[in-house]
């Protein structure tokens, strides 16, 4: 029997899809299970499998198109079976309106659809030199925007140089030391991501009522603790500040499930697994990798989960798993010297704790002043499930991880 | 330092070798009562005796041929050619059995064995008298090669290749024995296998070796006068090729140039330029250029011989074009 395969919703805000690349062609064979397709959500690209075994009949869509979720993609059929597609595609979309009411704007794209407009091939048959383009490659200068002086008007390494001194050339709009020109305004169109950052935190500012407590701890214990470990670690299992924070927020927050928590309308979700996201900053952008049942796992295994999965994201290879279902999450700009800050909630979960740098203090020990480690915290709270003495007190019970840290391993 | 001649850096070097160890003896057409055909090894026959400065007939066969038995032997003989182009005759002994004597018989013998041969064109000897092939011999393992391009590396590196256990090819060239330069008066030698940077520059790498030096050199000095710093770096050694010294060269100027006496075609300067390219891609900047003999047999006319051999004036141009 012939079966629709639709845009999956990789996401529980994702609209639409790209397709990216068909992995099976039409009249391939096709298992249960096995990846039909890579579709580009605005977060990450990922593969999708599909539901159904058979031989794929069509695609519905060509790649580089972008469609809502739940628009159908292709046709799965048996091999030789003849297939009604608008028949089948009419009864798919039926039976969707009957049952949700939601997909209303999923309708299938034009037999023809047009591609996405595709990015100018960067730095293709430019003629340069291997060391201009390394060096344009390292400082991230856009070599079509150098003029090459060399024969044949080859780009060589003093054009390079030329254009990082002047400053004439255009950096990619992607790297953070990007500079614009003095006096001349660059249009830089948003990419996905950053649209995607962008309304969910304005829906969670605008929406969310945020209160904010900032609380001090002391880090020595725990900086030395780490020291100690990570001399009898190799190298690449060394573990960070950050995962002593996971581990410590996930055991603190079991006694304070109102942090734990998702409120949709009136209906207020205290989470039975404590899943601690972490924001990570990507090229343009931030998505937040999840340490799965945080408070029961040792913390070399967090440490092992995150680094995994912020390998992923750098390599853009992220996973759906690796971004999705958190349930507290943790924003930590401790490694640029911040002395304290406030992060918007990541909606609709409860709060987000927002992580400082740890630094030398002068602090007062028994009536003498003494130089202390210090770490300053600000956890942001959704008034509507939470109040500040509860938050307060969450923040008090934090201290007892943080600054006994043999605790954490309790 | 005294100031010397290439001939006479040649010449004391093998004087104090053979003061040094009985087991060195020289063996030759003309190097004994004659003393050298380029007066290498006058004086010699008197003070060391006819049984260390041998006078041979005119067979390069027998007098590699049997200074590799002596060597086998336990002697260290050095076995002159009267010039490189007489090699060919001697080559079965010198790339079978020199080169790969060590080797056959699983280390049971050594061959420490110097062959010195003065090679190299414009002294109108003509197509079969002026050759180069310096790269022919570079290219069998088991053979070391060394063509020093100063006094002071000619007689560090004779010694050396003299001292140790293995058969040396040592190519002079003979337009270069009245070349001065300065040579320390100690004993010292020079191990084989390491290039040097013979004057430092920031713009180009230009390697080379041999008579190629001096000319180098003074491309550089034109070429300093327009503002183009050249690094030139001598490799003294083709085998084993010392790569160290051109690539940090390269990595810093990202541009080279290889001048060598002989022809271009397979020749030590596309063997460098591979190397580079291999290594250092990624900091190049330029085509590499090299600079080699016309690929003709060498005139005699002594203009067109001229016309046919690598200038300095050549040396400049390709720098230049590597700067563009």
């Amino acid at each position: 029997m012939a079966n629709i395969v639709e845009m999956p919703k990789l996401g529980f805000d994702m609209a639409e899809g790209t397709l990216a690349k068909w992995v099976k062609s039409e009249n391939d064979q096709v298992e249960k299970g096995e990846v039909l397709a890579e579709i580009e959500t605005d977060k990450a690209t990922v593969e999708v499998e599909s539901s159904f075994g058979g031989i794929v009949h069509k695609h519905l869509i060509a790649e580089g198109t972008a469609v809502p979720v739940g628009t159908p993609i292709a046709v799965v059929a048996e091999e030789g079976e003849q297939v009604d597609i608008d028949a089948l595609v009419a009864d798919a979309e039926e039976s969707k309106t009957e049952t949700k009411e939601k997909s209303e704007n999923s309708t299938l794209p034009k037999k023809q659809p047009e591609p996405q407009k595709q990015e100018p091939p960067q730095d293709k048959m430019i003629k340069a030199s291997p060391v201009a383009k390394r060096i344009a490659e390292e400082e991230g200068i856009s070599l079509s925007s150098v003029k090459g002086t060399g024969p044949g008007g080859r780009i060589v390494k003093r054009d390079v140089e030329k254009a990082l001194q002047t400053g004439a050339s255009a950096k990619r709009a992607n790297k953070p030391k990007a500079t614009v020109k003095p006096g001349v305004d660059e249009q830089v169109p948003l990419s996905n991501l950053r649209k995607a950052i962008g309304s969910r935190m304005a829906e969670s500012r605008q929406t969310v009522p945020h209160f904010f407590i900032t609380s001090m701890y002391d880090v020595a214990e725990l900086l030395k603790t780490r020291k100690q470990m990570n001399s009898g670690l190799p190298e690449d299992e060394h573990v960070s500040v950050n995962d002593f924070i996971i581990r410590a927020v996930a055991l603190a927050l079991r006694d304070y499930p109102n942090l734990n928590a998702s409120l949709n309308g009136d209906q207020l979700t205290r989470h039975g697994d404590i899943h601690i996201g972490n924001a990570v900053a990507v090229e343009n952008g931030l998505l937040t990798v999840v340490v799965r049942n945080a408070d029961q796992k040792p913390l070399t295994q967090i440490s092992a989960e995150a680094n995994q999965m912020i390998q992923r994201v750098k390599a853009g290879k992220v996973r759906n798993e690796d971004i999705e279902g958190s349930t507290f999450t943790i924003s930590n700009l401790g490694m640029y010297a911040v002395e304290d800050f406030v992060a918007i909630i990541n909606p609709p979960e409860a709060a987000i704790l927002a992580i400082g740098s740890a630094k030398e203090t002068p602090v007062v020990v028994d009536g003498e002043l003494d130089i202390g480690l210090r770490m300053k915290a600000t956890i942001s709270a959704d008034h509507r499930i939470t109040d500040g003495a509860e938050a307060a007190e969450f923040m008090q019970h934090l201290a007892q991880f943080l600054e006994q840290p043999w605790r954490l391993f309790a | 330092m005294a100031v010397i001649t290439m001939r006479e850096a040649i010449s004391q070097a093998l004087w104090e070798e053979m003061e040094r160890d009985e087991k060195v003896f020289i063996q030759g057409e003309e190097v004994g009562v004659w003393g050298g055909t380029y007066a290498v090894t006058k004086g010699f026959l008197d003070h060391f005796g006819a049984e260390r400065v041998r006078d041979t007939p005119i067979a390069e066969a027998a007098i590699v041929g049997s200074a590799i038995g002596a060597a086998m032997g336990g002697m260290r003989p050095v076995a002159e050619l009267m010039t490189i182009n007489f090699a060919f005759v001697a080559m079965d002994h010198i790339v079978n059995e020199a080169a790969k004597m060590h080797y056959m018989f699983g280390g049971q013998f050594k061959i420490p064995m110097v062959i010195r041969a003065p090679g190299g064109g414009g002294r109108q000897l003509a197509a079969t008298h002026s050759q180069t092939p310096d790269a022919i011999f570079a290219h069998f393992p088991g053979l070391k090669v060394v063509a020093p391009g100063t006094p002071a590396d000619a007689k560090g590196l004779l010694k050396e290749a003299i001292r140790i256990d293995d058969p040396v090819l040592f190519i002079e060239n003979a337009t270069v024995y009245q070349q001065k330069g300065e040579v320390p008066e100690d004993d010292f030698t020079i191990p084989i296998g390491k290039s040097k940077v013979q004057r430092e520059g920031s713009d180009v790498t230009l390697v080379t070796y041999s008579k190629m030096v001096d000319y180098s050199m003074r491309a550089a000095a034109t070429l300093a006068e327009e503002g183009i710093e050249v690094e030139v770096v001598d490799l003294r050694t083709l085998r084993p090729l010392d790569m160290e010294p051109i690539i940090a060269s390269f990595k810093k100027t990202n541009r080279a140039v290889i001048a060598e006496e002989g022809w271009r075609s397979y020749g030590v300067g596309a063997e460098v330029a591979s190397r580079i390219y291999e290594q250092a891609f990624d900091y190049l900047d330029a085509p590499i250029q090299r600079v080699a003999q016309k690929e003709v047999p060498l005139p005699y006319n002594a203009r067109l011989e001229q016309l046919a051999l690598p200038q300095v004036d050549d040396i400049v141009k390709a720098v230049r074009e590597v700067m563009r």
